[in-house]
């Protein structure tokens, strides 16, 4: 192979002395010793979070307290990393749920695995999943990384809901009760 | 229904392109057997017609002849076509010379819509929770036929969520779509008429007849065909999405009928067992029992891991040591119809290698004149092929007692059978050595001096041969448990054991060794035999006494 030598351009004077350069550093760092400072001193100061932050996936109750999950385990077939494990069961029939049939017996998510891509929460029938503002997950085992259920319901605490699908086909079925005749 | 044998064809024009197909099918059948998919709910090849769901509407039409000369009425040169004024159901007709069908024209795509929009009313749309979800028509064909949103503006009716119809089926009768499937079911095939609907309109109900419940050993089977969530195995219910089970062919082990099934299984773990369509052995059925078979698995008295005397111990050294056992000679056998040819075939070869005797002891039990015969082994034509034994089946083993007793044998390797139970009481066992392989701990393995684990169905693969002489295979579904291998590596390493050179065990010399000593599988290989089976020569064997008598699709040779 044909090999083509390029000839450096000799440095300049000043060039030689570094005086420019040294003096074109010192004025950016000027610059910013005078600006305000922008370092959030983590972790006293927390970083505020913008609307629609993808954080760490949690599982909500309804406003009465009925946990959302039906374990339709929809989430578990999208998510791309396989970060959740579910466990599905049967709403015991003296439950005042009893109505809705299935919850999750057990709920993981790997947090190991996820890569906050918020999948779930898109693809989730009964809006239960929520990727909410929780960011900083930590744990000296992996174990400790895998969030169970109680874990994630502790996480993801109520939020609003604006159906109530579950409760009005419950009134909908008693106010039926008894047959059409 | 499209058969096998060398039909007659007959032209059936589909949206104006000309097919042939067998003269006389089922319209829906026969658009099926060219790959055209014509919704439908309430048709079942294997029930009677009901003609009650109408999403199979279609447009048909023939050539019109004039009725003076009853010559073809001509347009533009091609054979002018007649209409029928309205559409009509394709699953209560059945194909005729000539037979027009529209399958996409705006007259069909209103029909399926309305039908999908009038079926949806009172549907309660709870695909999260039902189990139906992944395999549910309902879902599939409103996706694709239904017009994607509603316009019922009322209250949807609330019907009864869990009625128990029996111990194994539990009904949600808002989901009922009223196709009647369960109902013909239970009529025709299960010959237990005690579902049926009660009210009228809206409030059709499906239910069970007062004081009855659906309790046959067939009632599985209406939630395999209930084509909504209707239907649901209590036991299955809310235990997992269908679309993650990987399916599996197997071959059901109940009894010698051979009923084809799918095991449905996850990570290891088999969920269920449905039935396998199969004109020639089970149709599309199976029996409630037969799916118990899943249960053997993780069974409390499953034998997972080697023992010798007693302790557990690690199976390189239960091998050497059940070898030392079996050199030391005067070697009797017991096989098992519920081993697989290829084991059966090694074990015939370890016996002739001991030159011991070899008894195959029956499993009776009593039959149901459906699925389920009085021989509960699945193989026990295999152990004839094999050469494994050629005499009927031993009622039970008072011969081999008898030679125990006489010091004729002492040494003994039992293959899956409870020798307890067939007349070897513990004094008998007490004077032999005895090698196990078996599935349960049960007293046979206390008994035995070395006990090597077994693996169920679901756990290794190979050829069973049904009452018909048909040869099935079966495919893996699970891993055995850890530390395990298949019987075949186990009964080689035995079979080397005392020929002192290793054993081939795997299928493809299996079964040219098996093609090459019985001329009724010669030239047969595993690739050879398709997923229905191949019914292979057993004439050789028409004067023993075979104790099935007439199933669902077979009948026992009369005798001349």
């Amino acid at each position: 192979m044909a090999v083509k030598v390029l000839e450096r351009r000799p440095l300049s004077f000043w060039e030689r002395t570094y005086l420019p350069q040294v003096l074109g550093g010192l004025r950016v760092t000027w610059r910013n010793i005078l600006r305000p400072s922008v370092t959030l001193q983590y972790p006293e100061q927390r970083p505020t979070i913008p609307k629609g932050y993808r954080g760490v996936p949690t599982l909500v109750r309804d406003p009465n307290g009925r946990e959302k999950c039906v374990s339709c385990q929809l989430c578990e077939f999208i998510c791309p990393p396989k970060a959740i494990r579910i466990t599905p069961g049967e709403i015991p029939a003296t439950a005042e749920t009893a109505h809705v049939e299935k919850a999750p017996k057990e709920f993981e998510i790997n947090m190991l695995r996820c890569i906050y891509c918020g999948l779930c929460q898109e693809v989730c029938p009964e809006e239960a999943i929520w990727l909410q503002n929780q960011y900083s997950m930590t744990g000296t085992t992996r174990a400790e990384m895998v969030n169970n259920k109680a874990r994630l319901y502790e996480l993801g605490g109520t939020l609003p809901d604006s159906h109530f699908k579950w409760d009005h086909k419950k009134a909908e079925s008693e106010r039926q009760a008894g047959g059409h005749h | 229904m499209v058969t096998d044998n060398k039909p007659s064809l007959v032209a059936l024009n589909v949206d104006g392109v000309e097919y042939q197909v067998s003269a006389g099918a089922n319209l829906v059948d026969a658009l099926a057997s060219i790959g055209k998919e014509v919704p439908h709910y309430c048709y079942h090849p294997k029930l009677t017609v009901a003609g009650n769901c109408r999403m199979c509407l279609v447009e048909l039409g023939s050539p019109l002849r004039d009725r003076a000369t009853n010559e073809l009425v001509m347009e533009n040169g091609k054979p002018k076509i007649g209409w029928q004024p309205k559409p009509a159901i394709a699953c209560a007709t059945n194909v005729s010379p000539g037979l027009h069908v529209r399958l996409d024209s705006p007259t069909v795509k209103a029909c399926r819509e309305g039908v999908t929009e009038m079926l949806l009313l009172n549907h309660p749309l709870d695909c999260p929770i039902c189990d139906q979800a992944g395999e549910c028509k309902l879902q599939e064909f409103s996706a694709e036929y239904g017009r994607g949103y509603s316009r019922y503006v009322d209250e949807k009716n609330a019907k009864p969520k869990h009625t128990k119809l029996g111990p194994r089926v539990t009904l949600d009768d808002e989901r009922c779509i009223l196709c009647s499937r369960c109902v013909r079911f239970c009529n025709e095939v299960a010959k237990d008429p005690v579902l049926g609907f009660v009210n009228r309109g809206s409030y059709n109900t499906l239910t069970c007849f007062p004081g009855r419940e659906l309790t046959n050993n067939y009632s599985l089977n209406t939630v395999d065909i209930c084509p909504v969530g209707a239907l649901t195995s209590t036991d299955f219910r809310f235990k997992m999405r269908v679309w993650f089970l990987k399916q599996t062919s197997s071959i059901c082990t109940e009894s010698s009928t051979g009923v084809n099934t799918t095991v449905w299984s996850r990570e290891g773990k088999i969920y269920r067992i449905t039935p396998r369509r199969n004109d020639a052995v089970n149709d599309t059925w199976m029996s409630d029992s037969g799916r118990e078979i899943l249960r053997e698995v993780d069974a409390a008295h499953r034998i997972t891991a080697p023992q010798v005397r007693g302790a557990a111990a690690d199976l390189e050294s239960a091998l050497t040591t059940a070898g030392e056992i079996l050199r030391a000679g005067a070697v009797g056998v017991v096989g098992s119809g519920h081993q697989t040819i290829e084991e059966q075939r090694l074990l015939t070869h370890f016996t002739q290698a001991t030159q011991a005797k070899a008894y195959v002891p029956a499993r009776a039990g009593s039959a149901d004149g459906l699925l389920i015969s009085e021989d509960r082994t699945p193989n026990f034509r295999g152990a004839l092929l094999a050469g494994l034994t050629n005499r009927a089946a031993d009622r039970d083993l008072s011969a081999l007692k008898a030679d125990i007793d006489a010091g004729r044998v002492r040494t003994l390797l039992v293959c899956r059978e409870d020798v307890t139970t067939l007349g070897l009481d513990a004094t008998t066992l007490a004077k032999v050595r005895m090698v196990y392989l078996g599935l349960h701990n049960d007293a046979t393995a206390k008994a035995a001096e070395v006990v090597l684990p077994a693996l169920s169905v679901f756990e290794r693969s190979g050829h069973f041969v049904n009452c018909q002489f048909r040869v099935q295979s079966f495919v893996r579904a699970i891993p055995g448990p850890v530390g395990t291998l298949p019987d075949v590596a186990i009964l080689a390493r035995l079979l080397g054991s005392v020929t002192g050179q290793p054993a081939a065990f795997d299928a493809d010399s299996l079964w040219k060794d098996l093609a090459a000593k019985q001329p009724a599988l010669a030239d047969l290989s595993p690739s050879k035999v398709p997923s229905d089976g191949l019914i292979v020569d057993g004439s050789a064997w028409a004067n023993l006494s075979f104790p099935e008598g007439k199933l669902l699709k077979f009948a026992p040779a009369t005798k001349a």
